[in-house]
């Protein structure tokens, strides 16, 4: 325990808390302006922008001995007794010096400039600059210079604050960027030949406080005030990283790393950042159909009329309102199963929120309550990436199959997987199946589609056409990640809840709302009942009963308890 | 001329005076041998400390005090690294050291090393100096052949390799932490501090880092003892009980405008018109002296009736300027126009600032932009004023930078426009003659093509 005294206010701070200047100015909601400090890189103290006053206090006399001079607070560990005074006239004056340096050199194109809007030069020149400017001196130059097949450089908006160069070292451990030339021709530059080419290099672009580095795929797109940030779980993989997602009028534009402690810290891959094309993608489905009964089949999905390139032709199917799907669904199910009790099978899928999970296995279990629940296909894909001073990036392609196979196991007593469904569809016992998708990568072949032509009903909910799809006795369009909302539980089983970022395309539904809606339930989707109902009936999520935090829940935290008690 | 006798340059006037055979003829290495037999390391730095050896790289931090600095029972290895990175302008008394007399060089190293149980060293010798690499090498090479370098230095369990490493002529690498990251193979940029480098420094290990002259002097401390050294010099001012005072001799460097220019040891504490009248035998053709660099450039300017303060480490900061510096001075005689001065600094400070922070980085190139507009014929008086304000808010006295070098490019702009304003208003009115009042800049608006 000890005192920091900042501006004249008290703060406690904690015997182990190892905070600087910056940091426990922030408390009582200070904010020292800084460029070059970020909590996730090793301190340089170079901009000097956060240049404060310090001083101590002694403990036994309360005397305060004030520095004769500045000194950055990102490089003065905040310690019982230090004193940092952040808006003295001194401290005042040499914040507006630094703006003025920073911009001698600035080709101030701001209307031209991605960053506009949400730039540290722009806020802080608001804020701390002055209105004239006294270095009348250069004509401006505006260069640009590409770093990589992700980023571009900026040359003339740079600050030297050297976040990035420093991020490719330490964190990204690829060493891409540097600093060439010196003094006031510095640059950031690359080496000849060594682009800047790694899974984490869009962390450069978010670290960037100016408009320097600039995201090749964001560039131009979007001004930023007109976005709205949604704060979401990337669902590239089992990482789950905690993400903002920014959009404006249902488009996504960027996702944005948020900082989560436990899983992402600041940073995110470029697998995430970049993967949420296909939510927007022309190819996906957003008419909900229905198979034309044939005349005479007895068996809906058994035989395809096959066309001319060997699916079935958008002529098989009848568009259906959504407003009808209901009572038809379910009475095409009922009458799929006949009272037969085991005959329904429902296939969860690892893109699933644990909350649609749930209501999907409600469904079945109400239709048939012997349903058969398993989990859908896991897509795994090459090998876990590991990036030490960040996070691994996981080969398992799917944002919460710890959280679909808790549903699956609890449903099921027992974990059911893709294969063990598969094998029970041989059997023959299963007469219907719901099969939901999600997938972003084409995740079922014909010959295991072919494997369901035993059934009598088949539902399947997905974001794209498949082999599988072609033969639906439903096809209903799903929900892309943006699009839900719900939680996740990420491979750690941390599990995170979100909200909806955009809508889905017209004639797209999200899961969750059918399947609420087909168990008969009153009002709007709403997730959070359905998690607290989760969490008081599945032990595994229990925990979850709680308000879930921004960065999430540890669910093991309830499995130790339970061990102990 | 003073009865001063020359210690450091004692040998220097002798034939092969590089040579161990020559520099052993004199009475060398005995210092060395005497101390690693009957000294501990920590008497030897009891002797240096009680000396009151101020480092004689600039800055004159006590040297004794800074190997004390050093962590108690370190398992090692620590390092000692040897400044020869000498690249102040006006400066060459390394180089006079390095090229006459290694060898009282390298056994001040090996003192110094011995004193600080540092068992590698580094010289971190100024590119542009290839007879001094011939010169350190070819010595080092001597004292491996006869046993004073290497494992166990004289049968003594005292061992230490000394390495000459060739810079890149970079004048950040004179700074301690920026020669340490640029020994470590990376750009010299300077590092924050704390930690210093006695804690952490080169490999991330407990460093020492010494002038070439500083070691010099150790080796003449250890031959002469700690009372010879005390008697040269200024005493500490007793009103001041932080001033470890001015002891020993001190290689003055002496260019510029004088008759003879060259490297003169007198023992610290004269005055600059001594130096330039007795040493240098006064200002050239006749002419008077306008100015002089005390101490490096970047230590300031003195006018002409400031010649009389002393050089020692207290006497130049008594009339505004940084300080003693390397002590190398530059007269100016009294045709030299100061705008042309300031701008020949503040060219070098643009050139030479590493550009790590940004007030050092923006600001001497910010300064070197209205010199440049001043003798084009188009500055203003503003700009004295912002060139004043540039000066007084960059450097580690206001805090507004990690190293010094931001200090040493404010300080000549500092002196020469406060003790030479009236000169440069002159030439600003003179060479704009309708613009020099001008306070507010005018923007010609350009005219946007299909603008509506």
């Amino acid at each position: 325990m000890g005192i920091v005294i900042v501006d004249g206010q008290e703060i406690e701070v904690g015997e182990h808390e190892r905070l600087n200047g910056i940091q426990v100015a922030r408390r009582i909601g200070v904010e020292i302006p800084h460029y070059c400090w970020h909590p996730g890189l090793s301190v340089v103290a170079s901009c000097r922008m956060c240049l404060v006053e310090t001083g101590t206090r002694a403990p036994d006399t309360g005397k305060i001995t004030m520095l004769p001079k500045l000194v950055p607070a990102c490089q003065t560990p905040a310690k019982d007794g230090t004193v940092f005074v952040t808006n003295s006239k001194l401290v005042q004056d040499q914040r507006a010096r630094v703006e003025e340096d920073l911009l001698i050199d600035h080709p101030i194109d701001c209307p031209i400039c991605d960053k506009a809007g949400e730039c540290l030069l722009q806020d802080y020149h608001f804020e701390h600059g002055q209105s004239e400017r006294r270095a009348d001196l250069r004509p401006f130059t505006s260069r640009r210079r590409e770093m990589g097949d992700t980023v571009t450089l900026f040359v003339d908006r740079c600050v030297m604050c050297t976040r990035c160069v420093r991020f490719t070292r330490e964190v990204s451990q690829t060493s891409e960027l540097l600093v060439i030339h010196r003094g006031s021709h510095e640059e950031i530059d690359v080496f000849p030949g060594y682009p800047l080419d790694n899974k984490l290099s869009g962390n450069v672009v978010d670290l960037c406080p100016v408009g320097a580095l600039g995201d090749k795929d964001f560039l131009y797109k979007q001004r930023v005030w007109f976005m709205k940030q949604h704060d979401g779980v990337c669902a590239g993989c089992s990482t789950g990283c905690s993400i903002s997602i920014e959009e404006n009028q249902d488009a996504v534009y960027r996702l944005k790393p948020r900082e989560n402690p436990f899983i992402n810290k600041w940073w995110m891959c470029d697998d995430g950042r970049y993967g949420y094309k296909h939510i927007h993608s022309p190819d996906r489905q957003i008419e909900p159909r229905r198979r034309r009964a044939a005349a005479g089949a007895t068996t809906t999905a058994s035989v395809p009329t096959a066309s001319a390139n060997g699916g079935i032709s958008v002529a098989d199917y009848a568009n259906i309102e959504w407003s009808e799907i209901p009572s038809a669904l379910l009475a095409s199910l009922r009458a799929a199963i006949g009272g037969q009790s085991g005959a329904l099978a429902a296939v969860l899928s690892p893109h699933l929120t644990v909350e649609e999970a749930y209501l999907l296995a409600k469904l079945a279990r109400t239709l048939d309550p012997q349903a058969y629940i398993a989990l859908g296909p896991v897509p795994v894909i090459g090998q876990d990436e590991s990036y030490p001073q960040a996070f691994t990036i996981h080969a398992e392609k799917c944002p919460n199959r710890m959280g679909v196979a808790a549903v699956v196991a609890h449903f099921a007593g027992g974990h059911h997987t893709w294969d063990d469904f598969l094998a029970r569809m041989e059997t023959g016992a299963l007469k219907a199946a719901w099969v939901s998708g999600g997938y972003r990568t084409p995740w079922i072949d014909e010959p295991t589609a072919a494997r369901f032509a035993g059934l009598q009903a088949l539902v399947v909910q997905d974001l794209f056409d498949s082999p599988l799809w072609r033969r639906a006795t439903f096809q209903l369009p799903g929900a892309g990640f943006a699009e839900r909302s719900g939680s996740y539980v990420n491979f750690a089983h941390r599990l995170q809840s979100f909200g909806w970022a955009i809508r889905p395309p017209a004639g797209a539904q999200v899961e969750g709302r059918l399947f609420w809606q087909l168990l008969g339930r009153r009002g709007l989707y709403d997730p959070r009942a359905v998690l607290n109902e989760i969490a008081g009936e599945i032990p595994y999520f229990a925990v979850a009963m709680d308000p879930v935090p921004k960065v999430g829940v540890d669910l093991r935290i309830n499995q130790l308890a339970g061990t102990t008690s | 001329m003073s009865s001063f006798e020359p210690v450091l340059m004692a040998n220097m006037a002798l034939p092969d005076s590089h040579t161990l055979r020559v520099y052993e003829s004199t009475g060398g290495y005995q210092a060395l041998r005497r101390a690693i037999k009957e000294l501990t390391p920590v008497q030897v730095i009891d002797a240096v400390k009680a000396s009151n050896l101020r480092g004689r790289g600039g800055a004159g931090f006590p040297t004794g005090l800074k190997w004390t600095f050093l962590p108690k029972d370190h398992p090692g290895p620590i390092y000692m690294c040897i400044n020869a990175d000498e690249s102040e302008p006006g400066t060459f008394n390394n180089r006079y050291l390095m090229e006459l007399d290694p060898h009282q060089v390298i056994e001040g190293i090996i003192l110094s090393s011995y004193a600080t149980r540092a068992t590698t060293a580094y010289i971190y010798l100024r590119y542009e100096y290839p007879l001094s690499w011939k010169r350190l090498q070819a010595a080092l090479d001597e004292c491996y052949a006869a046993g004073l370098l290497g494992k166990n230095i004289l049968g003594s369990e005292f061992s230490l390799d000394v390495y000459l490493h060739k810079g890149a002529a970079a004048y950040i690498c004179g700074e301690e932490t920026g020669l340490i990251e640029s020994l470590e193979g990376k750009r010299a940029w300077p590092r924050i501090k704390p930690p210093f480098p006695a804690i952490e420094g080169l490999f991330r290990k407990p460093t020492v880092v010494n002038n070439i002259e500083t070691v010099a002097c150790v080796t003449q401390i250890m031959a002469r003892g700690v009372e010879w050294f005390k008697s040269i010099g200024v005493p500490s001012d007793p009103n001041n009980p932080r001033d470890p005072g001015s002891y020993g001799p001190k290689l003055y460097c002496l260019s510029g405008h004088v008759n003879n220019p060259g490297c003169y040891e007198a023992p610290l504490g004269i005055t600059c018109r001594q130096l330039i009248d007795e040493y240098g035998g006064g200002v050239w053709k006749g002419r008077k002296g306008k100015a002089a660099i005390p101490g490096g450039i970047s230590m300031g300017l003195f006018t002409e009736p400031e010649f009389d303060t002393p050089l020692d480490f207290a006497g130049p900061g008594k009339v505004g300027c940084l300080g003693l510096g390397t002590a190398a001075v530059v007269v100016l005689d009294e045709t030299v126009s100061m705008v042309d001065f300031l701008h020949n600094s503040c060219r070098f400070f643009q050139h030479e600032s590493c550009g790590q922070c940004t007030p050092c980085r923006e600001g001497t190139a910010w300064a070197l932009a209205m010199l440049n507009r001043i003798r084009a014929g188009k500055g203003r008086l503003r700009d004295l004023d912002l060139l004043l304000e540039i000066g007084d808010t960059i450097g580690i006295i206001p805090g507004t930078t990690i190293c010094g070098l931001a200090d040493g490019a404010a300080w000549p702009i500092k002196n020469a426009i406060r003790k030479f304003r009236g000169e440069f208003e002159d030439y600003i009115k003179r060479t704009n003659p309708h613009g020099y009042a001008v306070t507010e800049p005018v923007l010609a608006l350009p005219v946007l093509a299909g603008a509506h």
